[in-house]
């Protein structure tokens, strides 16, 4: 007894002086790896806070002449605004109906068994694998013929192709996690099955919907082939308000820079919620 | 899981069934018109059978393009895979630092895709960018515009930038998983940190690094934006990728014929490439 708390002891001091060595180096590769990542966006930021004269003028690593000039722009013109808000707008449709409709198929997807579920899950898988660049010119024709050309519901329906075999993916990850016993409970103690549904095991389930609506909100806000193919004036996001600008009024770099640096921060809002998540996410819900 | 036997929920399923099929099957019903008919305007179309098909596969252009596609893709599996697992292996387990690791690396992966091509393109200028000034400092001659060595060394930066992160976070996620009984048993038995990675840390993050492999396979594979907003596929065609020549085709010289058909070969490839992850993934399902 004495002897192995002995050994144990010695153990943890061995491992505090393994972990101390450790420690002493290791830090070191994810700091340079977060410099690397840092290094880009903090050029564009400087970038943005500098007048075109500056940035063409003479190379600085900081802004001389500080100005608010190219964002003060983005909040003053209607075109560069819409367009963040014309993002958001699609962005949200997108991600409400993907969950919305991901949820019961998911739960019949990890409950039951029927005819065709293999089939059915591959298919939804490969239009998450397929390259979009196929999709551009058919869908410009099938959203112009049903009238929805340049409406915020066509950059939101096109965005379900991939984003709902998305959110089944991690619903039905998160939900085969937990165990069915507690549906049967539910059924014996008379509960229907919405109301099972939306009283218990939605809750249940609730970190896995986050990530899921986080992912959709994800891959909606940075796809831009699709978005940009089917707007051209009232939907227009801002990405394509990005690149038309930049070839209709010359090349300003520091516009484009302080749009760019508005385009990550939503992004950087999100993230903070489901940090502890994202991985699980990333991995459909199957660590 | 036991799963029991149900055909009423076809009922929950339904509503996905719809949305995806009109997005997916009208379209691709679209595509393969195209692929098999020609037209001389007008909306008058003549069965050409496989003629496009033959063309495409005939041609050096989509060989090429196909060609870098796969260059580019193993290219940066090499780097990613090994650099994003290496630095899994590096992060801290535990503390405050272990979010802000998380929060920042993730960052990344949240910025518009177009947004990536211009904060590399501003990055990387000869002139003006950190990158460019630095590399033309050392006394290279560095343009991306123009140099295909150039082009490709800023085009796989960039992307390693972009995505390494995502292979972190998941090895990073594997890696917590393990319990720590696992590394005292090893401690125990005096195991080298070599025969901690190759024997506890490698075969449990078996499932999350098929799922990375896979997942930056086939985005790679379609990759369009980023490349796009960096170099327009130049100087010359020296990075046109695969999408990048496919919207070329289609939108740019409205060649339907040509690139429907490339559009059809270009899908079957993904869906042999989503076939082998599917099958992957489900047997280490069943396996645990």
């Amino acid at each position: 007894m004495t002897e192995a708390a002995a050994s144990s002891a010695s153990l943890t001091r061995a491992e505090a002086r393994a972990r101390a060595r450790r420690r002493s180096w290791s830090w070191l590769v994810p700091t340079l790896y977060i410099l690397f990542l840092m290094l880009p966006i903090y050029w564009l930021v400087n970038m943005s806070f500098k007048t075109t004269n500056e940035i063409l003028g003479a190379f600085s690593l900081w802004p001389r002449n500080f100005t608010l000039q190219n964002y003060q722009r983005i909040f003053t013109d209607p075109v560069w605004y819409w367009g963040y808000f014309n993002s958001l707008i699609y962005v949200t449709i997108n991600t409400v109906i993907s969950v919305a409709v991901a949820l019961p198929a998911a739960y019949a997807f990890s409950r039951y068994r029927f005819m065709g579920d293999k089939h059915l899950f591959f298919w939804l898988l490969t239009n998450r694998m397929a390259p979009p660049a196929i999709f551009v010119l058919p869908f410009i024709q099938l959203y112009s013929s049903v009238g929805l050309f340049d409406t915020h519901i066509a950059v939101a329906m096109a965005h379900l192709l991939f984003n709902i075999p998305l959110a089944v993916w991690i619903l039905e990850g998160f939900m085969s996690g937990i165990p069915r016993e507690i549906d049967e409970t539910a059924y014996i103690d008379g509960y229907s099955f919405p109301r099972f549904f939306v009283r218990i095991f939605m809750p249940l389930v609730a970190s896995g919907i986050g990530v899921a609506a986080f992912f959709c909100f994800m891959f909606s806000w940075v796809e831009l082939l699709l978005a940009k193919s089917l707007t051209s004036v009232v939907a227009r996001p801002i990405a394509s308000v990005m690149t038309r600008t930049s070839s209709i009024s010359g090349y300003e770099l520091g516009q484009l820079a302080a749009a760019g640096v508005l385009t990550i921060i939503p992004g950087a809002l999100v993230i903070w919620f489901v940090r502890n998540y994202i991985a699980k996410g990333f991995a459909l819900g199957r660590v | 899981m036991t799963r029991i036997q149900n055909n009423a929920a076809w009922y929950l399923v339904l509503p996905v069934l719809v949305l995806v099929a009109f997005n997916a099957i009208i379209p691709l019903m679209t595509v393969v018109n195209y692929a098999v008919q020609d037209s001389f305007g007008g909306n008058v179309f003549f069965f050409e059978g496989t003629r496009w098909f033959e063309a495409v596969l005939a041609s050096d252009r989509f060989h090429q393009a196909l060609g870098r596609q796969i260059l580019f893709t193993f290219t940066i599996l090499a780097i990613e895979i090994p650099l994003g697992v290496g630095i899994a292996l590096c992060m801290p387990r535990r503390g405050i630092w272990v979010s802000v690791c998380l929060v920042l690396m993730a960052l990344p992966l949240l910025i518009p895709w177009n947004v990536v091509g211009a904060i590399w393109n501003i990055f990387a200028l000869p002139e003006l960018g950190l990158l460019g000034r630095m590399l033309n400092g050392l006394g290279l001659d560095y343009n991306f515009t123009r140099g295909v060595g150039a082009a490709w060394f800023t085009m796989i930066l960039m992307d390693v930038w972009h995505w390494t992160s995502l292979v972190v976070l998941l090895a990073y996620a594997g890696l917590i998983s393990i319990p720590d009984a696992y590394y005292q048993a090893a401690r125990i038995d005096g195991a080298s940190k070599w025969a901690v990675f190759r024997y506890i840390q490698l075969p449990k993050m078996k499932r999350v690094l098929t799922i990375a492999v896979l997942l930056r396979f086939m985005d790679s594979f379609m990759i369009y934006t980023e490349v796009f907003v960096l170099t327009g596929g130049g100087p010359g065609n020296s990075t046109t990728m695969l999408s990048i020549d496919l919207v070329k085709l289609a939108l740019g010289q409205f060649d339907l014929g040509t690139a429907a058909a490339m559009s059809i070969i270009y899908f079957l490839l993904i869906l042999i490439f989503s076939w082998i992850f599917y099958t992957v993934m489900m047997r280490g399902e069943s396996q645990q």
